[in-house]
């Protein structure tokens, strides 16, 4: 009587679970659900994580936070506990809304560990044929969380692989340091590997760019992968090497080469070409977008994810079914710095996706809806203007674009000007496909190419998931050479610590593992 | 027929007794004196032996023979104390036990309409405390026997019922699993205490246990009781949020400048939400029983109650019968006895959103409640909704309509049986067999319907409604079986008593829920949940006693658990105890002032396993539900979906928590017990605790796991002191007064060996997400509050964001957090009191507090300037604390908000009167009145300090009762 199994139809033991090579790719769907969905009951119930409301600690919806609130892009006026600290940048190491992305990114770490693991065992068997090709989209997927994780947090989080076994122990950090070279050259080695580049570990290899399903990872993945991590080595070392870049041209260059990317063009009636990308229906401007979460308002549903992007950013004057939801959670808005990257910078630009009635532009209360223009660059609306799936419950189907063309072409303006100093025409070429394409004029050179890369960057990705970042790597996230409203927590915006480029390590983890250092100033 | 007459005394002070119970033995004949100590009666001839009983004395037998006068002395009783106690696997005599050890029995249970059986005993048991979890028709309780002995796992004692250890956890649609009982069934509850009484029941005692005994049917005669009441509950306190004109006056003052666009959103009303949403209610509760002998081998005892209770809180309803059958059927010259018992229960549960408390609280004031023509598409309620005419999903929902517009339902059935066979053997009638075969079945379901107009609920109101479906069941088998050898050894006077036995129990539950739209939508898939886990034990006790003097118990238990792997699954849990009866010493033989006089030391180990989860070794996988799914898409957009396989985090080498208890004791009595009481030290620790904690991030499969870290302690002494002040033929007056200090102290947390680790973050807190203000640290009592240090400005008056730097740094964070206080009590008292004159009677009870802190999370969360207004599409209600804090932002972890909530409050008063002449005396008849939670004494600025967690939001307000009952019975 003692030795019980799971009586329940939905449980089962690890030795017991994976028969087939079908249900290896549950496995591995569970990887990419992490992204999407916050547990393995839509929209809530059996979480993943514990301690946090599980809507936010959905893995888009913490990224966004991270990523977007920060910066000029969006403003958040939601009273959540310690959530208006992230608008401001005057976050600490107890901040619970930094604390559950920073668990949610090592956790899907941990899962394709336990997955390859897992997976590794049927390698060679009759049946299993698919089986490396999935163990090296679990490794991509490693690879991408670790970038995240590299990104927010830095070197110094702890690091584990699949030869670390489940149980007590206290992981090691990946390196001494804060910025340094361990965890950027290993998702650097695991990225080349899985493209097929490195000899020695080529078992796993990612299907060919466009080879895979919409939501699935392919070599292009990678490439793009590679590409942010070359692009921002700088920040992640702490010094500049030109070879760096070059490789990041290169790895550009393959994914171009690919031939099977287009800039998505078509303008339909009632959305533009560049609307279509973030519509329910996004997955038929696949020729451009390379890599996504992807999202269903009956199959995955979750209060994070675009969701969260749409539901948060209705409210005022603004009718919710005009974009696809019956929820508006009226929280997130832009900065006045931000529309004028359009209205001063780029006029009459068919990117400036904003609702305005009802909406001033400047904000003197953070917690106002009505103050900072809402943005309506999500939506729940199909091309031919029909609702998602859920219109009634406002769960979205709009899938959310990690990696697309457009970034690509301008990261590889910027890398050259890293280089060279200066934008090649080709790539001047390429920004002007973008412009023409979002609905702005042309642009013949650039002056000032930093300040002219650092706003397209925004007009052409903004809510994307890259400011941050960006504001990193240009070295305008912190100081006071770029302030925008409530930067530092005042209506006009001030300057703030340098520490704030990193976000610190959360208190709870230091506690718990003692082998993990506290990034600086934290 | 033969007619006698007579007077019957004390032999103590030659007063006359009255209310003295003679009886013919074996008829039904018989009757009581009167106030004069008189009797009369006839009786069936010379051979008629008279039996005369009454509280305090010995019985007296004696043979009617000729007389026609009998006149009778009766010798008070120290036999009295020599009750019979329940222990487990068996029963000792209360002088023959080494352990702590506490029985109550049903006279001096707390009466008057109880939410929950656990309140019988509240106060009465030093060592014990019992929290309600609010004032809800069958609201759960809290027992804690001497503090908790673990952080994460249960810390509930072990409740046996007639011998059948229960499922104590909650089952669906019923808050407290103790509900299956009728308050008016038990005959006693006995606490075991100590790991020498407890161990007995190894891997489940190291929170105590607690044996609950229902009446049974006597010899003799046929008897009958109805017991009925009727009951009002009233509202003692509501919570001070800013009225309509306080909030106008606030709202203008924030806004008018700022942002007077808000203010546009302000109503006209003047609504006071609290009372919209609670009541006056009014509650009843009926009871018959009979027992008796059918053909003089089969006593019986049947019972049936009904109750019926309304809620204060509007809306919130339990319905409950119960119906008890006890059989003890004697064979074979009383060789074999067996019992049979049966239990069942009913209830119907509408549950009231506890929501709109807080909801209420902070709801606007402005705001009309209905408006049938302005919110019609809401059901006439008022609702915060867009420009569309859609409700806003994260605005507040109308407290009122929460409890209107929603139809909470359950309905509960369970059924607690069992056969105890017990046989003397015929050619050794030392050596005695027991089999017990129970089973404790419960099935709970019900019904959660949302109103199609509800605002609230964004999702109904877009899809025609809601319908929730939940069904829960629950088996738990037992079958135990034991050899006990008695033997007394005349020469050295030595009683030796042998026990062994074996246990197996099986518990099994299941959940399946559904949840479809009125529309016929699923909203969450079918949800299908089973899990199960068997315990099979053996044990064994052996006694000693010789010479009534010295007295040895030892007992060793081995447990053999499923929830553990293999190599952790059995637990071994030995106890040891030794007492010495002082007052049997010849050297006291001619002390007239002391009575009573034991000593008692014990030791003992045992376990924790009541974990919540049965595979928590177990690496598993949960397969995804179909709203959970990864997607992918054909290139011609159609969609792939693909359900998922989840591995869980877990811990192989989960294990055992072990207890283990030092325990030193004495029981005293003082003038033939007129005066007594006990006196108890213990030491508890507890080693592998089972404690959630985060766990380094990587290392498993989740952010926080069940595991076996650390060590904790608690520390106490226990006293009690009950006295017979006055007891004479008119006066009956009785006092008792008991004290419990507890300590407990986290000894060891060693996930690491580092001495800056801080500790286990613990209770969750409302406001933000995964916010924490407890925590567990070495040195510290576990759910110490970790909070920031608040600097005051020189008015008193917290400043905000400004905290004591406690390190220095120039920055607040995690580090300048410190430990302070907690939520258990340090001393908790409860005293009681009994008067009876003539036919009257009163009593009293009420407990004592020191030293509990409670976070105040209704202000914390609930008084601040942002709550005022959200995103300018809904305004919202602070409390008055405003006005001290004037804070903007919420300063969740300032030590501002935890308070000393120390307490005295006055449970119950009642006064009772006695008719004992009803027909000729053979009826008896009692009416009676009390009020429950008479008062509160505290400097807790919150609606009520008794909070069991200590973290204040969202409690159920605890009604003031006032009640009228009567008893019936002949």
């Amino acid at each position: 009587d003692l030795d019980v199994t799971p009586i329940d139809p939905n449980l089962n033991t690890a030795d017991k679970v994976y028969q087939t090579q079908d249900d290896l790719r549950e496995g591995l769907a569970k990887i990419y659900a992490g992204f999407s969905v916050s547990g393995q009951q839509g929209p809530a119930g059996q979480g993943d994580l514990s301690g946090f409301d599980e809507g936010h600690s959905q893995y888009l919806r913490g990224l966004f936070v991270c990523q977007e609130l920060p910066t000029e892009e969006v403003i958040n006026g939601w009273n959540d506990g310690n959530l208006p600290k992230v608008s401001q940048m005057t976050w600490g190491d107890g901040n619970e809304f930094i604390r559950s992305f920073y668990y949610r990114a090592i956790y899907q770490v941990s899962l394709a560990n336990e997955f390859i693991r897992q997976a590794s065992r049927f390698v060679g068997q009759e049946g299993f044929e698919r089986v490396p090709e999935f163990i090296a989209e679990a490794r991509y997927l490693r690879a991408f969380s670790y970038w995240h994780a590299l990104d927010l947090f830095g070197n110094g989080v702890p690091f584990v692989t699949e030869a670390n076994e489940v149980g007590a122990f206290l992981p090691l950090p990946a390196g001494e340091n804060a910025r340094g070279p361990e965890l950027y050259k290993y998702i650097e080695s695991e990225a080349l590997a899985i493209i097929g580049d490195n000899p020695e570990d080529n078992a796993n290899v990612l299907p060919d760019a466009e080879a895979a399903v919409f939501g699935e990872a392919d070599k292009a993945a990678a490439y793009m992968l590679l590409g942010k991590l070359y692009l921002n080595h700088a920040v992640y070392l702490g010094s500049e090497d030109n070879g760096e870049y070059q490789k990041g041209l290169q790895i550009l260059q393959r994914l171009y080469d690919a031939g099977v990317y287009s800039l998505y063009t078509t303008d339909g009636p009632n959305y533009s070409a560049y609307e279509a990308l973030f519509l329910a229906d996004n997955q038929l401007t696949s020729n451009e977008i390379i890599w996504a979460f992807t999202f269903d308002g009956l199959n995955a549903k979750t209060f994070g994810g675009t969701t969260y992007i749409i539901n948060a950013s209705m409210g005022g004057a603004m009718d919710q079914t005009d974009y696809g939801t019956a929820d508006a959670w009226g929280g997130n808005r832009t900065t006045p710095e931000f529309v004028d990257y359009f209205e001063v910078d780029s006029p009459n630009d068919g990117r400036a996706l904003f609702f305005t009635e009802g909406q001033s532009k400047e904000i003197q209360n953070q917690d106002q809806f009505t103050e900072g223009y809402a943005v309506v660059k999500f939506k729940n609306k199909k091309q031919d203007g029909s609702d998602g799936s859920n219109l009634s419950e406002g769960f979205a189907d709009t899938n959310f674009p990690v990696f697309r063309l457009a970034d690509a072409y301008l990261m590889t303006a910027e890398l050259e000007w890293r280089i060279n100093g200066s934008i090649s025409a080709a790539s001047i070429g390429r920004i002007n496909e973008i412009r023409t394409r979002g609905g702005a004029s042309t642009v013949n050179s650039i002056t000032d190419p930093k300040d002219f890369l650092l706003k397209e960057r925004a007009r052409e990705l903004y809510w994307e998931g890259h400011r941050r970042t960006d504001l990193v790597r240009f070295g305008e996230l912190v100081g006071d050479n770029y302030v925008w409203a409530f930067k530092g927590g005042i209506p006009s915006g001030t300057s703030v610590n340098s520490r704030y480029n990193l976000m610190p390590i959360p208190s709870t983890d230091v506690n718990a593992n003692p082998n993990l250092k506290q990034n600086p100033g934290y | 027929q033969q007619a006698i007459t007579g007077k019957v005394i004390s032999g103590d002070d030659q007063q006359p007794i009255p209310g003295v119970n003679i009886v013919e033995k074996g008829t039904a004949n018989g009757t009581i004196t009167d106030f004069d100590g008189n009797y009369s009666m006839s009786v069936s001839g010379p051979d008629a032996i008279l039996l005369f009983s009454f509280v305090g004395y010995q019985d007296t037998e004696q043979q009617v023979g000729s007389q026609t006068t009998m006149n009778i002395s009766m010798a008070t009783s120290v036999e009295e104390l020599s009750e019979v106690v329940v222990i487990g696997y068996g029963s000792a005599k209360k002088e023959d036990l080494t352990g702590s050890v506490k029985a109550i029995s049903a006279s001096d249970f707390n009466q008057g309409s109880l939410n929950s059986p656990q309140e019988l005993l509240n106060g009465k048991v030093p060592g014990v405390q019992i929290t309600n979890s609010g004032g809800a028709p069958g609201a759960n309780s809290t027992i804690r026997i001497r503090g908790g002995s673990s952080l994460s796992a249960s810390n509930d004692p072990l409740i046996v019922i007639d011998g059948v250890p229960i499922d104590n956890n909650e089952i669906a649609g019923m808050a407290n699993s103790l509900n299956t009982i009728n308050p008016n069934d038990i005959e006693t509850f006995t606490v075991l205490k100590d790991a020498s009484a407890t161990a007995i029941y190894g891997s489940r005692a190291s929170n105590g246990v607690i044996m609950i005994t229902t009446k049974k049917g006597t010899s003799g005669g046929i008897s009958l009781d109805y017991n009925g009441t009727f009951s009002v509950n009233t509202v003692p306190k509501t919570i001070e949020s800013l009225n309509s004109n306080q909030y106008r006056e606030l709202m203008n003052t924030r806004f008018e400048t700022t942002n007077p666009a808000v203010l546009d959103l302000l109503g006209d009303a003047n609504t006071d939400w609290q009372d919209e949403i609670l009541r006056t209610s009014v509650a009843t509760d009926h009871n018959v029983s009979v027992g008796g002998e059918i053909a003089e081998f089969l006593p019986y005892r049947a019972s049936v109650g009904y109750s019926l209770n309304d809620g204060i809180l509007k809306t919130s309803q339990l319905k409950r019968w119960t119906g008890n059958i006890n059989l003890n059927p004697k064979f074979f010259d009383d060789h074999l006895a067996v019992n049979i018992s049966a239990k069942g229960m009913n209830i119907e549960n509408r549950f009231a959103d506890t929501g709109a408390l807080n909801g209420a609280i902070g709801f606007d004031p402005t705001q009309v409640v209905r408006d049938p023509e302005r919110f019609a598409p809401y059901g006439g309620y008022f609702a915060w909704a867009g420009s569309t005419g859609l409700p806003i999903n994260i605005a507040p929902g109308n407290p009122l309509a929460l409890l209107e517009q929603k139809l909470d339902k359950s309905t509960v059935n369970r059924f607690i049986g069992n056969i105890q066979l017990d046989y003397k053997f015929h050619f050794l009638p030392e050596l005695r067999a027991n089999l017990n075969l129970g089973t404790d079945r419960s099935k709970g379901g019900g019904n959660v319907i949302i109103d199609p107009q509800a605002a609230f609920d964004l999702g109904a109101f877009q899809n025609e409604g809601a319908n929730k479906r939940y069904d829960e069941k629950k088996r738990n088998e037992l079958l135990d079986f034991y050899l006990q050898y008695v033997h007394k050894f005349e020469g050295p006077d030595l009683n030796f008593d042998l026990m062994a036995g074996y246990s197996w129990q099986h518990f099994w539950n299941e959940k399946i829920e559904t949840d479809v739209f009125g529309n016929g939508t699923i909203r969450n898939p079918e949800l299908i949940q089973r899990s199960e886990n068997f315990l099979v034990s053996f044990f064994g006790r052996l006694n000693l006693n010789l010479k009534n003097r010295y007295l040895l118990t030892a007992t060793l238990r081995n447990d053999n658990s499923s929830r553990f792997a293999e190599g952790n699954r059995e637990g071994v849990f030995p106890s040891l105890a030794f007492s010495w009866n002082i007052d049997q010493e010849s050297f006291m033989g001619g002390s007239g002032t002391l009575s009573t006089a034991k000593i008692r030391a014990g030791y003992g180990i045992t376990g924790q396993q009541d974990i919540g989860e049965d595979y928590g070794y177990l690496g598993i996988y949960t397969r995804g539900q179909e709203t959970a799914q990864a997607i992918g898409y054909n290139p011609d957009g159609s969609p792939i979906f693909v359900s998922t396989l989840r591995p869980e985090g877990f811990d192989a080498d989960l294990k055992w928590e072990t207890t283990t208890t030092w325990n030193v004791g004495i029981d005293y009595g003082f003038k033939d017990d007129r005066f007594t009481g006990s006196l108890d030290l213990y030491l508890r620790t507890t080693d592998d605790l089972l404690n959630t904690i985060p766990i380094p991030a990587g290392s498993n499969l989740s952010n926080e796991l069940l595991t076996n870290v650390g060590s904790l302690e608690n520390r106490g002494i226990e006293f009690s002191f009950d006295a017979n002040i006055i007891q004479n033929q008119d006066w009956f007056w009785s006092a008792g007064i008991n004290f419990t200090y507890n300590v407990n102290e986290i000894t060891k947390l060693t996930q690491v060996d580092d001495p800056s680790y801080k500790g286990v973050p613990t209770g969750g807190i409302a406001g933000g997400t995964g916010n924490n203000i407890q925590i567990h640290s070495v040195g510290y009592p576990a759910f110490s509050f970790f909070v920031w240090e608040q600097i005051y400005d020189e008015n008193g008056n917290p400043i905000e964001n400004a905290y004591v730097d406690r390190d220095g740094n120039g920055i607040i964070n995690d580090d300048d957090k410190y430990r302070y206080k907690n939520s258990a009590p340090d001393v908790l008292m409860g005293v009681n009191t009994k008067v009876t004159y003539k036919n009257w009677d009163f009593s009293a009870s009420g407990r004592a507090s020191f030293g509990n802190y409670v976070y105040n999370n209704v202000n914390s969360d609930g008084a601040f300037y942002n709550k005022l207004q959200t995103n300018g599409q809904f305004t919202g209600n602070v409390t008055t604390n405003i006005y001290e804090t004037n804070f903007v932002t919420p300063q969740y972890f300032s030590d501002y908000y935890v308070e000393d909530a120390s307490y005295f409050r006055l449970d119950n008063i009642m006064i009772g009167y006695n008719f004992n002449n009803i027909f000729g005396g053979k009826w008896r008849a009692r009416v009676y009145g009390t009020v429950n939670n008479v008062f509160v004494i505290t400097g807790y600025d919150g609606l009520d300090p008794e909070v069991f967690d200590g973290i204040d939001n969202e409690v159920y307000p605890r009604p003031r009762t006032f009640m009228l009952g009567v008893n019936l019975g002949f």
